[in-house]
């Protein structure tokens, strides 16, 4: 099954490379990938959605909690969380067929971003099945260009997982140690 | 005797101790820093994008020693820290340099050991455009290293190396690279060695289990009737040894060996069963194949341990406990897992563990053992042929009252080794075991040598491994190390042509090896050398090393086609042993 989680890094150059450089090493998939600032300048956020079964998705936490620049790691699959992926569609459209999109697009809550004479482009934001659902209902006007962004996550509700504040230093040993057991 | 030699410190040096700020260029910060975490010694290479690094060598009281290819240097570094547990350090230049310092690191990764690589690297504003030998060497060592830095400014030097020797050394250890561009060891900055200090966010190598985890674990030991302990390479690195005894002797666990545990526990010990998995003994296997109940302590449940996954030890349940929770549920599922340090873990369960005799499943094991014993090859009369096993039993009996350090290359001597030198000291065997690297046996000796000047270091080689880095011999002779050398020469890359014999229908391709003479090879480099033909003759050449001041090479020439028995085949059930011919009959046809 499909698995969403969530990696806070430090926000250095290539950490991105290591976190996608370990799915490649250990023979994980990555079915998407975003990454992004939050709102510490210090800490970026990834979201990856990857092909798993239970046990691979624990190995995989495991194992990119074990990169030196990794914060911390939340797999948020199974829990309320808000998925969104972004796609930009552009279509054919002619004089007949412009309303008939522009009344989908409406339907789907897209945004018009561009009319031109023969084709339009919207924006979409919703889970990934809805903007597979208005790629489908677009496929037989002619897509000419579709790009999306891949799923960003975020638990609902007030609590968030709490970031490691406290370095870890030679000989310190911390109180707060999260068990790995399984 | 060959001491270890101290450079004099020369005047003018930054005194270390205080945490006076000075201004100093990037490279005099490096070695200041390295010598501030303790490191004596670092073996390495020089070269164009290092010279500012070796140019300030001149202002610190740490030992070089000048290898003769870079992969040299990160295994000495690697014998270095397996002989006593620090971190060892490696120096090599940009490009080719870092390169050939790859299957040392890939070694140390495989094996846990801590080791520091510091490579230069070309100008930070050439960087990326290719210039003269310029390679991308923290792109390369990202699979293979804990961790590495590109650090293109003097002031990020000393944060680096106290973070890479934090990081190499805790938690499960591993190798951390450091590459520094040319301009950064250039570059002037002010030195501050507090404010260097690791600060590391996201790195927690402090992991403990929770209580409940304990309670499941020690429920399970209670209701084992048929327990095993596998004794891995953690319990070295953890420091676990007396603590495992204690458990194994409280709770009357018998101990099965992992290669890379050999030495954590003594082998005369009468819970101890000797080595597991490809080629260990039949009954060892057998007695874990028929546990109830196995306890993973350090170790990974390695493909050469466990045989066919899918008929493993299908009647026990499984403890596992490692400092890495990636290791847990990787290739064997087990029931409770502990992920922390060994000898807490175990400090901690030792004094809830219940006393019991396990006299029965003790007694089964014996008779298990049944009489391989006596079919061994070593009660066997000298029928003047000279087998390895011979050698190594004869080498053990010569050693094992001294304070002896083997380190074994990779193959057929290394399983004999591993089967017959019974190991009774802690970090008394030095193995490639995960990546299996031929050529590690003879630089690793020597970074052991230089980490342990008192103890006898021994490198026992097959003929191939050796020629793949036999270079170091130079580096023997111009550093004045007493290393003894056993090559085990038997004309071939004797555990591929034994897989050829096995598999590939005795189909010998490209097995046969040509080899120098050995003992002219060293005597041209004033190493005292010898070659052996006879089993009597084994105990005097051994003898006479240990005699001689200097390093000594001993070529055995042994039986060419012999073979390293039992043998669990690849993807075979650990219990399907290619088992043992009859030793008396095999000499019968010989003669």
């Amino acid at each position: 099954m499909l698995h969403t989680i969530v990696v806070y890094v430090e926000n250095k150059p290539g950490v991105l490379s290591r976190v996608v450089s370990l799915f490649r090493r250990r023979a994980f998939n990555i079915d998407s990938l975003t990454v992004g600032r939050t709102e510490k300048p210090e800490v970026s956020r990834m979201t990856i959605v990857t092909e798993a079964d239970e046990d691979q998705a624990r190995r995989i936490v495991a194992n990119v909690y074990k990169l030196v620049n990794v914060l911390l790691v939340d797999d948020v699959t199974g829990h309320p969380a808000l998925l969104r992926d972004l796609a930009l569609v552009k279509v054919a459209a002619s004089q007949s067929t412009r309303s008939q999109i522009l009344d989908l697009a409406a339907v789907f809550r897209a945004r018009v971003l561009d009319i031109a004479s023969d084709s339009i482009t919207v924006e979409l934001t919703g889970g990934e099945e809805k903007v597979d659902r208005l790629l489908e209902l677009l496929t037989p006007y002619g897509l000419q260009e579709v790009v999306r962004t891949g799923i960003v996550a975020m638990r609902r509700g007030a609590k968030s997982p709490t970031l490691v504040t406290k370095p870890s230093r030679p000989g310190a040993m911390d109180d707060d140690n999260v068990s790995q057991s399984v | 005797m060959h001491s270890h030699k101290t450079k004099a410190k020369k005047p003018g040096r930054h005194e270390t101790g205080g945490n006076d700020k000075t201004t100093m260029i990037g490279a005099r910060i490096l070695w200041e820093c390295l010598e501030r975490e303790g490191v004596t010694t670092v073996f390495g290479y020089p070269g164009g994008a290092i010279l500012p690094a070796y140019d300030a060598l001149q202002h610190s009281s740490i030992r070089h020693i000048l290898v003769r290819h870079e992969q040299g240097a990160t295994h000495m570094a690697d014998g270095y820290a397996r002989a006593t547990g620090e971190v060892g350090v490696a120096i090599a230049t940009s490009g080719p340099g870092a390169t050939n310092m790859v299957t040392g690191i890939a070694t140390a990764m495989m094996d846990s050991t801590p080791i520091v690589c510091i490579t230069g690297q070309v100008g930070s504003k050439l960087l990326g455009t290719d210039a003269f030998q310029e390679t991308d060497i923290t792109g390369v060592t990202l699979p293979i290293t804990k961790h590495n830095y590109l650090i293109t400014r003097a002031d990020e030097i000393a944060p680096a190396v106290r973070e890479a020797m934090y990081v190499a050394k805790s938690g499960r250890p591993g190798p951390v690279l450091i590459d520094i561009t040319k301009d950064a060891q250039q570059g002037s900055c002010e030195f501050d060695w507090e404010a260097a200090a690791p600060r590391m966010r996201g790195y927690r190598p402090d992991l403990s289990p929770a209580k409940q985890e304990y309670e499941k674990a020690l429920e399970l030991i209670r209701a084992a009737k048929r327990p095993v302990i596998l004794a891995g390479h953690g319990i070295e690195v953890s420091g676990a040894g007396n603590e495992v005894h204690a458990f194994a002797e409280k709770a009357c666990i018998p101990m099965a060996m992992t290669l890379l545990g050999l030495g954590a526990l003594p082998a005369s010990h009468f819970l101890n069963l000797g080595m597991m998995g490809m080629h260990g003994e039949a009954w060892v296997n057998t007695t874990i194949q028929e546990a109830d109940l196995l306890l993973a302590f350090g170790m990974r449940f390695d493909d050469r341990v466990t045989g066919n996954l899918k008929t493993y030890a299908p009647n026990a349940k499984k403890i596992h406990i490692d400092i890495d929770p990636a290791e847990i549920n990787k290739n064997v599922k087990v029931e409770v897992a502990l992920v922390g340090d060994l000898r807490n873990i175990l400090k901690e369960m030792l004094p809830q563990l219940e006393p019991a005799n396990h006299a029965d499943w003790i007694e089964h094991i014996r008779s298990l053992k049944g009489d391989t014993a006596v079919r061994d090859i070593q009660n066997l009369p000298d029928n003047g042929h000279l087998y390895a096993a011979h050698v190594i039993s004869d080498l053990w009996n010569e050693t094992r009252g001294r304070d002896t350090i083997i380190v074994t290359d990779v193959g057929q001597h290394q399983m004999w080794e591993a089967q017959y030198y019974k190991h009774e000291n802690r970090r008394s065997l030095i193995t490639s075991g995960g990546l299996g690297t031929m050529g590690f046996a003879l630089p690793a000796a020597i970074g052991a040598k230089v980490a342990r000047p008192d103890a006898d270091v021994w490198v026992v080689a097959g003929d191939g491994g050796f020629q793949m880095t036999m270079a170091e011999l130079a580096t023997i002779a111009q550093e004045n190390l007493k290393v003894n050398i056993a090559i085990i020469n038997n004309g071939y890359l004797g555990m591929v042509r034994q897989w050829q014999e096995f598999f590939y229908d005795r189909n010998y391709e490209a097995t046969p090896l040509l080899s120098p003479d050995f003992a002219k090879l060293g005597e041209a480099y004033g190493i005292r050398s010898m070659v052996i033909h006879k089993r009597s003759d084994v105990i005097p050449a051994v003898r006479a090393a240990h005699a001689h001041e200097g390093a000594v090479l001993i070529d055995f020439k042994v039986e060419q086609e012999d073979t390293v028995y039992p043998m669990v085949a690849a993807g075979a059930a650990l219990h399907e042993m290619i088992r043992r011919p009859n030793p008396l009959v095999e000499t019968a046809e010989d003669e």
